[in-house]
């Protein structure tokens, strides 16, 4: 039996980097800004967008709702009356648990993108798979609540590493937890040094003015980004 | 978990390249900071592989260490877990030397003639 070795040497998720990239030249074309909006499950995704979506100043945002199953947050997020898309990711059970950029291509002709300025690309909550999977944006922003921990920074780095943001949400609860944010900051830090970071708490609005204001900035950049 | 994922990404890149020969082993860098647990990704790749070319194939991973470069100082050193401060200067301007890879090196395949033998 003759067996050949063919050099191949091509990274293995070229693929899906490749759709991402052509999901950003479409987005680029409708002069449409995304974020790819990342976190643990139940980390507050939801409702920092419901915070924010219908109120950045002269800024048109469309949401595209990533789940594995269900339209709840969609729903939430279309009673501000903002565009929303739900993009499922689950065709029976068993669903995927991230967004990968194919998926957000077979969304691109649900999206109302000469509507709209910027994309919220809500992921699935999920700390681990999003990280891997590029689906076309210009900026990766996670949420890390501080009811998970000081530890996650040094347990998910590639997600931490990768982002441009993080939101440190529910910092009303502080008073509390055991938890040490200072430890927190400090591991964020070692893990990706100098990454912008806003305390928040989406229940009481502390820190949403300035969540606002970094959107607002990603929406009025007139070149491409990243 | 994200290495189901990841055996797909794989599947479809070697099937690409083996141009509808069987293939017997595929061989994969794997970085140390991709967090990848080999035997989970052997385990899904097997079941990925079912029904295509792939299946049987062996799975070889060498897995590649990470080592960061300071960018301002030049300082260039291995890590075993993920603090990115370079530890000379203190500078957070650091990149991935290497510890990223995710990439098939190169596949075994049988030629042509032979896949009737299966």
């Amino acid at each position: 039996m003759h067996r050949t070795k063919v050099k191949v040497v091509e990274e293995a998720l070229d693929a899906n980097n490749t759709i991402a990239r052509a999901n950003r030249a479409d987005f680029d074309r409708a002069g449409v800004k995304v974020v790819n909006f990342m976190s643990a499950p139940g980390a507050g995704k939801t409702t920092l967008l419901e915070r924010v979506v219908a109120t950045v100043p002269g800024v048109r945002v469309g949401v595209l709702e990533g789940d594995v199953q269900g339209s709840m947050d969609a729903d939430r997020l279309a009673s501000l009356h903002v565009p929303v898309t739900q993009l499922n990711t689950d065709p029976g059970f068993g669903g995927e648990c991230h967004l990968d950029a194919n998926m957000v291509r077979s969304a691109l002709g649900a999206l109302p993108l000469d509507e709209i300025d910027l994309l919220v690309i809500e992921n699935v909550g999920n700390l681990v798979c999003p990280a891997e999977f590029r689906v076309g944006e210009d900026r990766r922003v996670m949420v890390a609540s501080v009811t998970e921990g000081e530890d996650k920074p040094l347990k998910y780095p590639l997600m931490f590493r990768t982002c441009d943001l993080v939101l440190v949400n529910k910092i009303d609860l502080l008073p509390h937890l055991d938890y040490d944010l200072d430890r927190f900051l400090y591991n964020l830090d070692h893990v990706h040094p100098d990454v912008e970071r806003i305390l928040v708490s989406a229940r009481t609005g502390d820190g949403i003015g300035a969540w606002r204001d970094w959107l607002s900035a990603v929406a009025a950049r007139e070149e491409a980004l990243a | 978990m994200h290495e189901l994922s990841l055996s797909s990404a794989i599947v479809n890149t070697v099937v690409k390249h083996a141009e509808g020969r069987r293939v017997t082993v595929v061989s994969l860098r794997v970085g140390r900071l991709r967090q990848v647990v080999p035997d989970t990704l052997a385990f899904y790749f097997d079941f990925v592989a079912r029904d295509t070319v792939c299946e049987g194939a062996r799975l070889e991973q060498e897995i590649v260490e990470a080592r960061l470069r300071c960018h301002p100082c030049g300082l260039e050193w291995p890590i075993e877990i993920p603090a990115f401060r370079c530890p000379t200067c203190g500078g957070g301007d650091v990149g991935v030397a290497s510890g990223n890879e995710f990439e098939v090196e190169s596949i075994e395949v049988e030629e042509a003639a032979c896949i009737a033998q299966r």
